[in-house]
């Protein structure tokens, strides 16, 4: 235990936790807007997969990875709009839509990948970024100041998200039409748009998302999130749909992930409690959620569809 | 007499023709099947993409290199067990003559669909035992023999003396291969060899960040296992730490970094499975790949410059595997 506790195996650790917790930050406070406005998407996993796919096939035929970032988020848009015209215009049920939005992300990016690239090729990955000055802090400044800059922008979207949820006419629009549609429409707020620009907001995150995971790693399989998605929309549970509280939940669960590799590394957990260790993060999750479900309460509205009477 | 020598040329023509016809139905594929023009209608199930330069992709390249007239089918992705136990007993049903399930964990599906088909042969892998169907053939890689000569190289290279292993969850043929790794870097000198298992055969963030975690505790020297090792090559290669590969051919992910990749070449034993069921013997009998039968093979990168000795030494090994004369301790 005493190899774990040094400061370059703990500089590791932050660091490998904060990579792990990026896509996983970038895709639940997208959700987090999209539930606060009242709509669930569990469709998240194959936003990240299509975005994913795409932002990885940008960078094998143009090596660029700006263009790559740009094109997970319109992707992410594009999803968006069909997943907003199935449960805002037509009313379809939120659950079920979100779990085909899934399946045809999960469908279509491994259909892509084989037709278009075939056996997996290795990409530029997203460089670190040094921050200035603050890069030089000693341990400190090498874990959180030498990384992609997506990751920086998922760390700033969480005031960004904050801000625009308590303090902008739009963001209380999204609030009320989460809490009580029927009030806020009899107000003159339209449910419908306000949803369906939190849904493209959401998505496009949830796109951004996809792209710095596969940008991150250099390389697109089929599967690629392994779920990773489905955490996400947890994590907005977990952190009781408030941005900060998913920031907490999404460095709670990178940093267990990270913690259980490197002990796994140095012998500490050993081959045959291997599996064990594996279920911590999951487990860790659902005691979190218990805990919080009884203090915590979802929007008003969410799931359910807004018709006017 | 004339009349008989007039004969001559015609029946060195005739039998000329008779040659020619033998020859090419003697380089012709084994007609033995159920498809178009008696091909061998061969399909595969497979949990993970056809194309992953791992396990999968070892069975594809594998019945592609048969040297018998193939049409084959292939079903992969299918980690779900209930999706690929549909899949197997549909290619069963649509009457292909061998349905190769790839993957242990399809063990349990095919013990109950076997039965129903007994005129198919089922080729099931990595599995030791037929578990006493006669109309299923096992197969398994002495994965321990490459890992062997991969952990002894590994340890030649290696400065730090510590060498990191990705695997993802202990079974089948990663734990021989890892246990075989491990045993010939310490053989070969390296103080220490600390495994990962990630938990999953399919996580390439986990596979990088368990890299990841190997680098930062002296780690110079990487493999890994199952197809989610991707990832971790690309960590690899961004530190600029070798690389082994298993199950395929793995340079083409690192080309300046990757040693050496202990490929599998299933054909070998595919080709025995075939031979007997020509003769009647659907299955029955368990199969391994090793070094000895040439189903295992090491296939070095020769872009990567190993120190003058290591590669004699590399070779001297897998000869003494192969002859008996080395032991992989497994």
């Amino acid at each position: 235990m005493g190899d774990f506790f040094t400061l370059s195996v703990l500089v590791a650790t932050a660091a490998s936790a904060i990579r792990l917790a990026t896509p996983y930050l970038l895709a639940s406070l997208g959700e987090t807007i999209g539930q606060r406005s009242g709509v669930l998407n569990l469709g998240v996993d194959g936003v990240m997969l299509l975005s994913a796919f795409f932002s990885y096939w940008t960078v094998l035929e143009t090596g660029n990875l700006w263009l790559a970032v740009l094109v997970g988020l319109v992707t992410g848009l594009a999803v968006g709009v069909l997943y907003g015209v199935i449960t805002v215009r037509l009313s379809a049920t939120q659950g079920i839509s979100g779990i085909g939005i899934f399946i045809f992300g999960l469908g279509l990016s491994d259909l892509l990948f084989r037709r278009q690239v075939g056996t997996p090729k290795p990409v530029r990955r997203l460089p670190n970024v040094d921050i200035p000055v603050l890069s030089d802090i000693p341990y400190l400044g090498e874990a959180l100041f030498q990384r992609n800059l997506l990751t920086y922008l998922a760390f700033l979207l969480v005031p960004a998200t904050a801000l625009l949820l308590s303090r902008t006419t739009f963001g209380l629009n999204i609030r009320s039409v989460g809490e009580n549609p029927q009030a806020a429409d009899s107000l003159g707020v339209s449910v419908e748009r306000t949803r369906f620009i939190a849904i493209l907001m959401g998505n496009s995150m949830a796109g951004l998302a996809g792209a710095a995971l596969v940008l991150q790693l250099g390389i697109f399989q089929p599967n690629l999130t392994q779920g990773l998605g489905f955490i996400a929309v947890a994590l907005v549970y977990f952190g009781a749909w408030r941005p900060v509280g998913v920031m907490g939940g999404a460095l709670l669960y990178g940093l267990v992930n990270a913690t259980v590799l490197q002990w796994k590394a140095l012998g500490i957990i050993p081959v045959s409690g291997s599996d064990l260790a594996n279920m911590a993060p999951a487990v860790l999750t659902i005691l979190a959620l218990i805990v919080l479900a009884r203090r915590v309460h979802a929007p008003a509205a969410l799931t359910r569809p807004f018709t006017r009477h | 007499m004339k009349k008989q020598w007039k004969l001559i040329p015609s029946v060195l023509v005739m039998l000329g023709a008779l040659a020619l016809v033998g020859a090419a139905c003697g380089d012709d594929a084994p007609a033995t099947g159920s498809g178009e023009g008696g091909a061998l209608r061969v399909a595969i199930v497979a949990p993970s993409a056809s194309d992953d330069l791992a396990f999968s992709q070892s069975m594809v390249d594998s019945v592609n290199a048969l040297e018998r007239d193939v049409e084959l089918s292939v079903t992969d992705g299918t980690f779900i067990v209930e999706d690929a136990a549909a899949a197997i007993r549909g290619y069963a049903e649509d009457g292909n003559d061998v349905v190769i399930a790839h993957g242990t964990q399809f063990g349990g599906s095919l013990m109950e669909i076997a039965p129903d088909f007994p005129d198919v042969t089922f080729v099931w892998g990595t599995a030791s035992d037929t578990q006493g169907l006669d109309n299923v053939f096992a197969y398994a890689p002495a994965a321990d023999e490459g890992g062997y000569v991969n952990g002894s190289i590994a340890a030649s290279l290696s400065e730090s003396g510590v060498i990191g292993v990705v695997g993802p969850i202990e079974a089948g043929d990663a734990v021989a291969y890892i246990n075989g790794f491990e045993a010939g870097a310490i053989a070969g000198g390296a103080s220490e060899v600390n495994i990962t298992y990630t938990g999953s055969f399919g996580d390439v963030a986990l596979a990088a960040e368990a890299a990841e975690a190997h680098l930062a505790n002296k780690v110079d020297v990487l493999t890994g296992t199952a197809q989610m090792v991707v990832g971790a090559v690309g960590v690899a290669a961004d530190a600029g730490v070798p690389w082994f590969g298993t199950q395929a051919n793995q340079t083409s992910l690192a080309p300046d970094l990757v040693v050496a990749s202990q490929v599998y070449h299933w054909e070998v034993v595919l080709e025995e499975m075939l031979t007997l069921r020509d003769s009647g013997v659907l299955g029955g009998q368990a199969f391994e790949i090793n070094l000895a039968n040439g189903g295992l093979v090491i296939e070095f990168n020769d872009a990567f410059e190993l120190p003058a000795g290591v590669r004699d030494a590399a070779d001297a090994m897998i000869e003494g595997i192969t002859n008996g004369t080395v032991n992989t301790g497994s």
